[in-house]
């Protein structure tokens, strides 16, 4: 039986609703022609479903229903017409719409430089700020540490009084823990960075090395390049004079020798064969070789347990957690403390603590990072602001070109969609350039070398950075695109096509307030945090060190002691380079630390007093301790308070005196005189009791945010020193008299390497590197968010005054002065302002508070810097304002009349 | 926009060819259809979708007339006759296309014969 062609075809026109006889002739014809096609596909041979099929396929109902439409009443045509992207299915044309879409966009674009070379800056700089961030933050922070599961790699130390400070663990404590531990698969033990001299061929060098156990290597997972690792037996006095290489040690001083392994080096005047060379991905902090602890027996004597300088670092074996690790480990350090009451003293605050590898590498830096990266993000933020208020005020300009392409009908989808294409032309214009502008950042970045930023040679623009760039641009099409998409689709047809350009919707004007708002809400954010950084340094670098850092010439020399086995021989040297130094032009005085103030490092001790009993519940005293040589106070500028100087009488066949600082005066023998009293320091098994002869100014060692610590010094030529940091004050620019110093020491032994040859204002500088990267940084972004929001405040206004010309032409005509119009104009945006500002102080009140721990002798809510940078951004904002303002005092009231 | 260009020239020439067919004597519309695919060898093929819309508009617009009519032995069909303003349409087309071939011709050596 034939189908029911008419019945079909019916079904299918219902909704057309066409007038009944008409429908009738209709279905009539269109069914004869379905059936023709059926019984010439059955006189073809096809079977009968097949012929219906084809009969069917013949034909495209929605197509035929729209067709129809337009033929029957053209009128309804429009109404009736099925969204675009239903007939743009048929033959691929969706593509080739998308295509002119952009054809279109770039058009507009290009027909609006101005507009968009400002959009894609703006952009550009707030995506590649954060790109350029982003990067430094996943090198940093996100990136795993290139070594074989670092999850599983834990940092062991004991807890300093304060908190994310390690202090070091002992020989005996070390083997204890090892010997223990069933948390650990690995524990190897490292000491603090260690200098080798390498002398023989070329220039001598100081290089920064390591002593590690044998099983470093094998510990961090990770094999060298070039020959092999350490074997347990080199890790033993005596045999341990191999050494592995950085791959970076390995190309630069030895041109990537490929036959290095077996080759003897002379380092600190003892050979060593190079056995590896560590592959180039491998790095630990700035080592540039490694070479086996081999601990002895006099790091076993009963004294040796308060001999800590070593840290550990440990693998968990698998499944195990870092709190099951530190349960242990607590556990054992509990015992270790009841059975040496004498190294660690009953109330002492020892603490023995596991954590991450990667939280001890990335340290502190942790909290800046993030604040930095917040404070770009807002950046960002206000950035595609200001574009979206550009965008808003060009919608407007527009709307015209908008209304007539709605009334050729475009539907609202397909304007919305042309706008996006526009405004993702502008992102990827803006992303390309925010790409160049990270590249440049982070070369930047680098080439500053901030602030001894840990894992620097990591940063680099990484696959993850591309796609987060590329999530920002996305982020930024959204944001600057979509509301003046939404805004300018909703155009009321007629309306727009009567009123011409003059008016604007209420709610634009509402969406543009209510961006300015925000800018200046997020602004005054940055402002505050960056006027807080401000304020934070200058009060660190008002700080009084306790020394005068300005024409001190500063470098280290550290002697090898094969080559200099004798005390004797040591003192020799130094006093020898030391009076070499004070005889040239330009030197006024000379001394010599064993560690500079402020230049890192540390050397602490317990001592006794003389006389005084140390209770069963009571610490020893503690104080940090160095040796100097004589002119070293008079050097430097430290005041002497009290007694005498050491002088060059005070040597090893004088009597044995010591000074100390007015912390520690003030801190044993508080309103006593502590001259004449003695000290035992300990570092022999017989007591030695040493004379204090003077007092000193306090000195900050640590940080000029640290705490005074209490010093005791003693002189240089009462000790046995290797490496000793050498201080010349100079009438001169101190750096003039580099190359004279170190001819100077050369001509004392030519072998000699010297190393870190800076100013005291340098060394000082670098330990505040950190907070002043932080507020330059954190000030950059502010002025830039600054600046937008200015723009944002000027664009508004500026366009509301071309909006208003006309309203403005009749108050003037009915007697406004100028100064009504100044003030109608500026009152509009001081009114922004003052609500964003409010709005950013209330944000800025709980956010600041995160960066507490940032900021040094101001507090998170200073209300100074509150109430300064409110009056800042107000007074930016004012002038921003006063340019439109100006303007609308300029309108002539007669041609505004007849503005259209 | 070539995408325009295409589709006003399809609409015109689609509008001639079924002028042309229904010059001589009344067709209906599958007829119409087979004559369009036949003629050009497949090359032009014509969606009923379109077909019958088309019909309808140059019937509004006066240049052909629709009948029914019923033959002896058959169903009956709805024919097509040109009217003297589709002979006018027509002749104007043939003129303007030859025109345009004879142009392509000149230029870049086309010959539509």
């Amino acid at each position: 039986m034939n189908p029911n062609w008419k019945q079909i075809v019916r079904e299918h026109l219902a909704a057309l609703r066409l007038p009944p006889e008409r429908e009738i002739e209709i279905v009539e014809e269109l069914a004869l022609h379905l059936e023709a096609a059926y019984e010439d596909a059955l006189a073809g041979g096809l079977s009968a479903a097949e012929a219906e099929a084809r009969a069917l396929r013949s034909y495209d109902w929605r197509l035929l229903e729209c067709e129809l439409s337009r033929a029957e009443h053209p009128w309804a045509a429009r109404a009736l017409q099925p969204p675009l992207e239903l007939i743009e299915r048929k033959g691929g044309i969706r593509m080739e719409s998308l295509l002119q879409d952009l054809r279109f966009g770039a058009r507009m674009l290009l027909r609006n430089p101005g507009f968009t070379l400002i959009a894609v800056i703006t952009l550009a700089l707030g995506i590649g700020a954060n790109t350029a961030l982003f990067s430094v933050v996943n090198g940093v922070l996100l990136r795993p540490l290139a070594y074989r599961d670092p999850d599983r790699l834990v940092w062991l130390s004991h807890k300093a009084a304060k908190p994310n400070q390690n202090a070091a663990i002992s020989p005996p404590t070390f083997v204890d823990y090892r010997n223990q531990c069933q948390s650990f698969e690995n524990l190897t033990a490292l000491m603090y960075g260690t200098a080798f001299n390498l002398t023989g061929d070329g220039e001598p060098e100081r290089l920064q090395g390591r002593r590690v156990s044998a099983n470093f290597f094998d510990t961090l997972g990770v094999a060298p390049a070039l020959g092999r690792g350490f074997l347990a037996e080199e890790d033993a006095p005596e045999r341990n004079r191999v050494v592995v290489l950085s791959h970076g040690l390995w190309r630069r001083r030895f041109g990537a020798d490929q036959n290095i392994v077996g080759r003897a080096l002379r380092l600190n005047g003892q050979s060593f064969t190079v056995i590896g060379v560590m592959p180039a991905a491998f790095r630990w902090q700035a080592d540039e070789l490694w070479s086996p602890l081999a601990l002895g027996p006099e790091n076993f004597t009963p004294r040796s347990r308060g001999s800590e300088f070593l840290w550990i670092v440990a693998r968990l074996k698998p499944r195990v957690t870092l709190q099951q690790a530190q349960a242990e480990v607590s556990g054992i350090a509990a015992q270790i403390v009841r059975q040496n009451p004498d190294a660690y003293p009953a109330g002492g605050d020892f603490i023995a603590q596991v954590k991450s590898l990667r939280e001890e590498v990335v340290g502190d830096v942790r909290l800046t990072l993030l604040t930095l990266l917040g404070a770009v993000g807002f950046v960002l933020l206000i950035a595609c602001a200001n574009v979206a208020n550009l965008s808003l005020a060009r919608a407007s300009s527009r709307r015209k070109e908008i209304a007539v392409r709605a009334s050729l009908g475009a539907s609202r989808f397909r304007l919305i969609r042309q706008m996006l294409t526009e405004s993702l032309l502008l992102a990827s214009l803006s992303g390309l350039g925010g790409l160049l502008l990270a590249g440049w950042g982070i070369d930047l970045l680098l080439t500053l070398n901030p602030a001894n930023l840990p894992r620097l040679q990591e940063i680099t623009v990484d696959a993850r950075a591309l796609s987060f760039l590329l999530g920002l641009a996305l982020l930024a099409v959204l944001l600057c695109g979509l509301a003046p998409a939404l805004q300018a689709s909703k155009t009321d047809l007629q309306e727009t096509l009567k009123e011409g350009d003059r008016g604007a919707g209420a709610g634009r004007q509402r969406t543009r307030s209510l961006l300015v708002v925000s800018e200046v809400a997020m602004s005054l954010v940055l402002l505050v945090g960056a006027g807080l950084m401000v304020r934070s340094f200058l009060r660190l670098t008002q700080v009084n060190p306790g020394f005068a850092p300005d024409h001190v010439l500063t470098m280290q020399v550290a002697l090898p002691a094969s080559k200099y086995p004798e005390p004797p021989q040591r003192r020799a040297f130094f006093q020898q380079a030391l009076e070499r130094i004070r005889a040239l032009p330009g030197v006024s005085s000379v001394g010599a630390i064993e560690l500079l103030p402020l230049g890192g490092g540390a050397r602490s001790a317990t001592f006794a007093i003389e006389g005084r009993q140390t209770g069963p519940n009571e610490a020893q005293p503690h104080s940090d301790i160095r040796a100097i040589a004589p002119g070293y106070f008079q050097t430097m500028k430290i005041p002497l308070l009290e007694g005498r100087d050491f002088t060059e009488q005070d040597n090893a066949d004088g009597r044995n005196v010591a000074m100390i600082d007015e912390t520690l005066a003030q801190l044993y023998w508080p309103g006593g005189d502590p001259i004449g009293k003695r000290l035992n320091l300990q570092f022999a098994d017989k007591p030695v009791w040493r004379e204090i002869v003077g007092v000193v100014g306090r000195i900050k060692h640590k940080g000029l945010d640290a705490e005074y610590k209490g010093q005791v010094f003693y002189p240089l030529a009462q000790g046995r020193h290797l490496g000793m940091c050498l201080v010349a004050r100079t009438t001169t620019d101190p750096l003039s008299l580099v190359s004279a110093a170190r001819g100077a020491i050369r001509a004392v032994d030519p072998e000699q390497p010297i190393d870190r040859v800076m100013t005291m204002e340098q060394v000082v500088a670098d330990k505040v590197a950190q907070p002043r990267l932080t507020m330059l940084l954190l000030g950059a972004f502010a002025v830039l968010a600054l600046v937008l929001a200015a723009v944002g405040v000027y664009g508004v206004l500026s366009y509301s005054v071309t909006q208003r010309t006309r309203e403005i032409g009749i108050r003037m005509a009915i007697g406004a002065g100028q100064r009504d119009v100044l003030k109608l104009v500026v009152r509009h945006g001081m009114l922004l302002t003052l609500l964003g500002a409010l709005l950013g102080l209330t944000a800025s009140f709980a956010l600041t508070r995160l960066m507490r721990t940032l900021l040094f002798g101001v507090s998170a809510n200073d209300p100074l810097t509150f109430i300064a940078v409110a009056l800042l951004l107000s007074l930016v904002a004012l002038l921003a304002a006063l340019v439109p303002a100006r303007r609308a005092t300029k309108v002539d009231p007669l041609t505004a009349l007849r503005h259209d | 926009m070539p995408n325009l260009l295409d589709k006003e020239v399809k609409r015109g020439s689609t509008e001639m060819l079924i002028l042309a067919l229904v010059e001589d004597r009344p067709r209906h519309g599958y007829e119409i259809a087979k004559l369009i695919e036949e003629r050009s060898d497949g090359v032009l093929q014509f969606h009923p979708a379109s077909l019958y819309p088309l019909l309808y508009r140059m019937e509004k617009r006066g240049l052909i007339k629709g009948a029914w009519i019923e033959k002896a032995g058959q169903r009956r069909r709805r024919f097509y006759k040109l009217m003297p303003e589709g002979k006018k349409a027509l002749n104007e087309q043939r003129q303007t296309w030859s025109d345009f071939f004879a142009a392509l011709d000149r230029v870049a050596k086309i010959n539509p014969a």
